[in-house]
């Protein structure tokens, strides 16, 4: 990264595809705007996201990592988000005991019909990112 | 990497939608770049005819294996695009969508920002179509038969239309009589018919109809399978009188020793251990209450087995279960009142005479207790001073229901107008917090009961009442006058709440369908699928799903069945192939991938996970819970997720 430009954080968002990605098509069709950081993957639901894809997350340089799945209590699968709340919060534990910093990691609940929420908790992670600098202790060099 | 492969990666303009941010042509040039891709087009409307004719011409031309659009959100042109692969004759899940406007071009101003993500979400698609299988939708088989689960007017109509269609209905009732609540209703409004009248002659027609197969006294305990294909094991609790031979006389009752207050009249009477609910109940029969009787013993007391000439009583009836194989069930299970438990502040349940609507109904009723007079239960003196308490247990978030149970306003003008046909020198007072009298003929309605019928409507709340002198003293406000008012009431009728039955509760469970955080049925969408479960093949009618009138409930049913009548008129149900698929050589049989599994599609056999097709949803659960990558959803494996995320993150 030269010296000139700010230092932008990489986050990869992984969205559920019945609440929080329809959640950021909401944003977009309402035109809201917030930062590009964040590049979206859609999955079928919250509690898909194996803790090995955060992780390979980090291993590829991101610096954030972002899970966002229906409410609790609203998962398409009925029971994804919970899977996910109990099991990715152990992730938060194992970036802390490799001495990442745990905020990289967040979870949030986006309905479908919160697109302003959706550009809210991007805008609010960019900003929570930037003091944290690039991650480097999980990331690989380049294979 | 993806060798091997002929990619095409159409990008689209969307007018300027999405070219005004992101540079499509460098977006086409950096996929070109791309390992597998062999040809790349941008167009300024790919979903346009000439576009959709512009990428068939491509995938012949360059013999291409798998497309890339990117384009607008999956939710708008997946399906467009996917057929137009198919019609160039490739496999429909050999192209996949990359969403460049709604999650990209329309959220970002910057141009070189915007074009840098849209690159990023593009090669991700890319990356994962050069994995993706062909795949077939799963093909199943449907049985032509619907479980209704309740025989109140939502069941009831449910039934009566499938059965027309000529579906072969199992009509499952937990109460010994068909009705539900609208049987013990006196009159609806806005209309005041009598509710048996137009109720009654329904109940009939489904006892009769040769296609519905009528299991009154009888639960559904369990139900396996999925849609098309379910399994339901009914429990049919025994009558100990046979239908078919009793005569109806009474006899049985006459001599029967045991009385216990009368559901069907709301306690406001009693009956005897062996009963029939009402005289129109449907089966025509009588119960023996096995929890109230002797003991069924002719040594204890057998007075009725005695007296029954036409020996239809047998004591030797035992419970039996009957599994019934159904392709789709509607459920119609229901509410309860908010019980008079918990609203001990208005003193119901405590004073006589605080009645709840539905036992005033009763006295309303000219086949109720008091033969259609209003009278006090307390000392049976006609009440002249009748206060009608609205909202009782409703919108009170912090105390009781959150919720607004909607028939009351309604409900309550009916019985003021009611009690002041029955009593023309009667006070009736109304307290309300707002009047919702939307509906057909509702307001107009309202406005009678005020005007025709002189009902005092109250602005206000009521904050205490307590029994005094052989009356009830009544405490509250007018808020519109900002005068305390009281009222030495003879009668206190309470609008309760409307919640979900206990039934709703059972049924939710049995079947697995969500419920919402009051407790009613879940749709499966608030507004575009108010009638079917988040489970295919289940669906919701009447107040299990939310509080409603009675011509909401049947415009629900009718809905439900129609719902049922399109899914079984199909040959063949398809199902998405997009499952999980377990590899065999990994996996070791822990079973951590049984347990998360939400639709008990994994079980275990000969030591290893097998993944039941038709019952997979593919959400993923497991294979994110399995520790050695043993399971996976087929074109959304960990390796197309890890190769997404590498190219999402320029790695
Ligand atoms: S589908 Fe959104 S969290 Fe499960």
């Amino acid at each position: 990264m030269s010296a000139q430009t700010p230092y932008e954080p990489k986050i990869v968002a992984f969205l559920c595809k019945w609440c929080s990605s329809a959640g950021s098509d909401l944003a977009g069709v309402s035109r809201i705007q917030y930062p590009a950081n964040a590049t979206p993957i859609t999955v079928a639901c919250s509690g898909g996201v194996s803790p090995q894809f955060v992780l390979s997350a980090f291993h590829k340089g991101a610096d954030g990592v972002l899970v966002s799945g229906c409410h609790i209590g609203d998962c398409h699968y009925m029971e994804g988000n919970f899977h996910a709340r109990r099991k990715l919060y152990l992730v938060k534990e194992l970036l802390e005991f490799t001495g990442v910093e745990p905020d990289r990691f967040r979870m949030s609940w986006v309905s479908a019909a919160e697109g302003a929420k959706f550009a809210q908790v991007v805008r609010d992670f960019v900003e929570d990112l930037r003091p944290l600098g690039p991650q480097d202790k999980l990331k690989a060099e380049r294979p | 990497m993806s060798s091997g492969k002929r990619t095409g990666v159409f990008v689209c303009h969307c007018g300027n939608n999405i070219a005004a941010t992101v540079d499509v042509v460098k977006v086409a040039q950096e996929m070109a770049g791309e390992e597998g891709v062999v040809c790349t087009k941008d167009y300024v409307y790919m979903c346009s005819d000439p576009g959709q004719k512009a990428v068939i011409e491509a995938i012949k031309e360059n013999r291409l294996d798998s497309v890339v659009v990117t384009c607008c959100s999956p939710n708008l042109h997946e399906k467009t695009f996917r057929d137009n692969a198919k019609a160039a004759g490739l496999n429909s899940f050999t192209c996949e969508i990359a969403n460049i406007r709604e999650q990209c071009s329309w959220v970002h101003k910057d141009r070189g920002v915007a074009t840098a993500k849209a690159i990023k979400i593009s090669r991700s698609a890319v990356r994962r179509v050069g994995r993706n299988q062909a795949l077939e939708p799963i093909a199943v088989g449907v049985t032509r038969r619907v479980l209704v689960i309740g025989g109140g007017i939502a069941g009831i109509q449910a039934s009566l239309d499938l059965a027309n269609a000529g579906l072969d209905v199992v009509l499952v009732e937990k109460q010994a009589t068909l009705g539900g609540h609208m049987i013990q209703l006196s009159e609806t409004f806005p209309t005041l018919d009598c509710s048996q009248c137009i109720l009654s002659p329904k109940m009939v027609e489904v006892s009769r109809h040769p296609k519905i197969t009528l299991m009154t006294y009888s639960e559904v305990q369990e139900v396996s399978g999925y849609v098309g294909n379910f399994k339901a094991r009914i429990l049919r609790k025994p009558t100990f009188v046979d239908p078919e031979t009793c005569k109806l006389c009474d006899d049985c009752s006459q001599v029967c020793p045991v009385v216990v207050p009368n559901e069907y009249e709301l306690g406001l009477t009693a009956r005897r251990a062996i009963y029939i609910p009402f005289a129109q109940a449907m089966p025509a029969s009588y119960t023996l209450d096995e929890s109230a009787c002797l003991g069924l013993n002719p040594i204890v007391c057998g007075k009725c087995k005695d007296v029954c000439e036409a020996g239809a009583i047998n004591y030797d009836m035992r419970p039996r279960s009957e599994i019934v194989e159904v392709g789709a069930v509607v459920v119609a299970t229901g509410f309860d009142l908010y019980g008079q438990d918990n609203l001990g502040e208005y003193g119901h349940g405590k004073y006589e005479d605080v009645l709840d609507g539905l036992q005033f109904e009763r006295l309303c009723s000219a086949s109720g207790p008091t033969k259609g007079k209003v009278l006090r239960p307390s000392d049976h003196s006609e009440p002249k001073d009748v206060v009608f308490i609205q909202c009782a247990g409703s919108r009170d978030p912090a105390q009781h229901c959150a919720w607004c149970s909607k028939i009351c306003c309604m409900y309550t003008a009916k019985h003021a107008s009611l009690y002041k046909h029955h009593v023309p020198d009667g006070r009736a007072w109304v307290f309300y917090i707002d009047i919702r009298s939307g509906g057909k003929g509702y307001e107009e309605f309202v406005q009678r009961t005020m005007e025709n019928d002189e009902a005092i409507y109250l602005r206000g709340r009521v904050s205490r009442l307590y029994r005094e002198n052989g009356k009830i003293r009544v405490l509250g406000t007018d808020t519109l006058s900002g005068q305390n008012v009281e009222i030495d009431a003879d009668m206190v009728v309470l609008a309760l709440a409307m919640q979900p039955s206990t039934g709703t509760a059972e049924a939710a469970k049995v079947l697995k369908i969500g419920r919402d955080k009051d407790g009613f049925l879940a749709e499966a969408h608030p507004k575009l699928k108010p009638v079917e479960s988040v489970t295919a093949g289940i669906f919701l009618a009447g107040t299990a799903q939310g509080p409603k009138d009675i011509p909401e409930t049947v415009a629900q049913a009718s809905a439900a069945a129609a719902k049922v009548i399109g899914l079984l008129s199909q040959p063949q149900l398809s199902h998405a192939p997009t499952v999980a698929r377990v590899r065999k050589a990994h996996c070791t049989g822990c079973e951590m991938c049984v347990d998360a599994c939400p639709y008990d599609a994994i079980h275990l056999a000969n030591g290893k996970a097998v993944v039941n097709d038709v019952l997979c949803e593919g959400c993923g659960a497991c294979s994110a819970t399995c520790l050695r990558a043993a399971i996976e959803v087929i074109n959304a494996t960990p390796l197309q997720m890890n190769e997404m995320i590498e190219a999402v993150l320029n790695f």
